[in-house]
């Protein structure tokens, strides 16, 4: 075994996810404003510090039983549906809300099972969203992303090593949106006009990888949670 | 920006007050979540109707609730879909056990949040059709794009589909009706200038003085073309001439005529675009048998007017004829 995905790594994720799509917020609103209605950095911020604010709320947190990842899966699912608006909340959302679902009670996954999730979390993203690879949307860095891991795990690769070729395959995804025409959403209305942009979704979800690269292992500061 | 309002973070909120205020006797604001419902909701036994969308497009869709129209809507942040908590709150809150019909205008975000909202209803037992309006003609490549927008035609299919609830027909028919004024509805729309949302505080999009924007969409998206500005016997002839080409009207048809102004154009510059659509019309052996003329779906401040023509039947004929008591929309009672 070559490192598990526990609860607090998972809370270490979702925290520098936010930090640094607040960070990131205007850059991520001003490549909106190129093709789309100029809220994607906005709106993601809005929505994970809402998600933030939940992981502070001691809420359930009574110490004798460790709080399963399906459980803090779903509830960011349910805030990002609620809080983002337009079609990212949405998506966002059934990402989170699948990779739940296949994470089930587990309180601890292995790579294989962490791929798993991640795979169903984007075909969920995909059925929800109706896009294809090369629609230049959010799945151009997904569904690469969700490949290498699936592929890493297939090697048994060591979990930290899985995790930065997904994000890797991410970031060349999210770069192959900008010569794309958009074919979904609405940088669809303009054409040939959306080529030579970078998709904002795809952006986002690119940070949402990287973020995982950085956490997930554990050794960062992903003890750092505390819940 | 010169804007009748407080602070623009507060619109939505503060425009709702004054529909509960204004409208009581009609319907009731609920807040957290927001949505608009009808004052006896729910009605035992009658499919309720749903509908909902940014603000910014009033009266539609707060200003069709009411008998025999919507029995809830559920309205957005300026120009943004609402989220599906709202939704589902309002579907709950119309459920007379006959099921709900979500009408839902083809933008990708309020699919996906109405998309939502129904499988949470449909997980709660409630049973939930939805159906997508998308008439507008002047997006063209719909294989490669997001699909057709939804206007002028969700004004008709709501009226036409409430009047059908109201007969207490069942989920499956109201359905099959709406997906039948979408079919046989096309619309277009020009722009004579941008609107401004109160947020962005400057005009969304760049219009000279002496040019106009054809196939706007009602958020202020890029249409087909633009163009020098023309007499409206020439922008009616472009409207018209978009919207039979792509669903043939033929001599002997009657329609369903909606001339619809986007906020900003006065309504006497609505009924010359009707009388110009009129011989439009009538010189292709068309008859208009019903019409709607005034802003019913509006674009905020934007000066402009949409054009759908809807084939008409017998049946929805008589549809469009029943009793209607709604803020925006009052008839037979």
């Amino acid at each position: 075994m070559s490192g598990t995905i526990t609860h607090a790594s998972t809370v270490a994720w979702l925290r520098a996810f936010a930090e640094v799509a607040a960070e990131r917020r205007d850059e991520l609103t001003e490549l909106d404003a190129a093709i789309g209605d100029a809220d994607h950095g906005v709106n993601m911020d809005r929505g994970m510090q809402a998600v933030v604010a939940g992981l502070d709320d001691p809420g359930e947190a009574d110490g004798a039983t460790p709080p399963s990842i399906g459980t803090l899966l779903k509830a960011v699912g349910m805030t990002l549906v609620s809080t983002v608006g337009g079609a990212a909340g949405p998506l966002y959302g059934t990402l989170f809300l699948r990779m739940a679902g296949a994470a089930g009670d587990r309180t601890e996954l292995t790579l294989p099972e962490w791929a798993a999730a991640l795979d169903a979390g984007v075909a969920g993203v995909q059925a929800r969203g109706k896009a294809e690879l090369d629609d230049k949307t959010m799945v151009d860095a997904l569904r690469p992303a969700a490949a290498e891991l699936a592929a890493a795990a297939a090697e048994d690769a060591p979990l930290a090593d899985a995790l930065r070729r997904s994000a890797a395959a991410a970031r060349r995804g999210m770069e192959a949106t900008i010569p794309l025409v958009a074919r979904k959403g609405r940088a669809s209305y303009l054409g040939e006009r959306s080529a030579g942009h970078q998709d904002p979704g795809a952006t986002s979800s690119w940070l949402l990888l990287d973020a995982a690269a950085r956490t997930l292992t554990g050794d960062d500061d992903g003890g750092a949670g505390g819940l | 920006m010169k804007k009748l309002i407080n602070r623009p973070e507060d619109v939505v909120r503060e425009a709702l007050a004054g529909v509960a205020l204004a409208h009581a006797d009609l319907v009731k604001v609920h807040t957290g979540p927001d949505y608009i419902v009808r004052a006896d909701a729910p009605v035992r036994g009658k499919v309720g109707i749903v509908s909902g969308g940014g603000s910014g497009h009033e009266p539609m869709h707060g200003g069709f609730v009411g008998s025999g129209m919507l029995d809830a809507a559920c309205p957005g942040e300026v120009f943004t879909s609402p989220t599906p908590d709202p939704i589902l709150a309002a579907t709950k809150a119309v459920d007379g056990g006959a099921g709900v019909l979500h009408i839902v205008k083809n933008y990708t975000g309020d699919v996906m949040n109405f998309e939502m909202a129904a499988e949470l209803a449909e997980a709660e037992g409630i049973a939930v059709d939805a159906v997508v309006i998308d008439d507008d003609v002047a997006v063209r490549d719909s294989l490669y794009t997001a699909g057709r927008r939804g206007v002028g035609a969700t004004v008709l299919a709501e009226k036409i589909c409430g009047a059908a609830a109201e007969q207490r027909r069942p989920l499956d028919e109201v359905a099959g009706l709406c997906r039948r004024v979408n079919a046989q509805a096309r619309s277009m729309g020009v722009a004579l200038t941008s609107c401004t949302t109160p947020m962005a505080g400057k005009p969304t999009f760049d219009l000279g003085t002496d040019e106009i924007e054809v196939g706007v969409g009602i958020h202020g998206e890029p249409g087909r073309e633009r163009r020098p500005l023309a007499t409206a016997h020439n922008v009616v002839e472009t409207l018209a001439s978009a919207i039979v080409e792509d669903l043939s009207f033929s001599a002997g048809d009657s329609v369903l005529a909606f001339v619809n102004g986007l906020g900003g154009t006065p309504l006497m510059e609505l009924y010359i675009v009707y009388n110009e659509l009129h011989a439009f019309l009538e010189s292709r052996g068309v008859t208009i048998t019903r019409d709607l003329v005034g802003s019913y779906m509006t674009s905020l401040d934007m000066a402009g007017c949409s054009v759908t023509l809807l084939r008409l039947d017998d049946e929805l004929t008589g549809l469009w004829d029943a009793p209607v008591r709604t803020p925006a929309l009052r008839w037979g009672v």
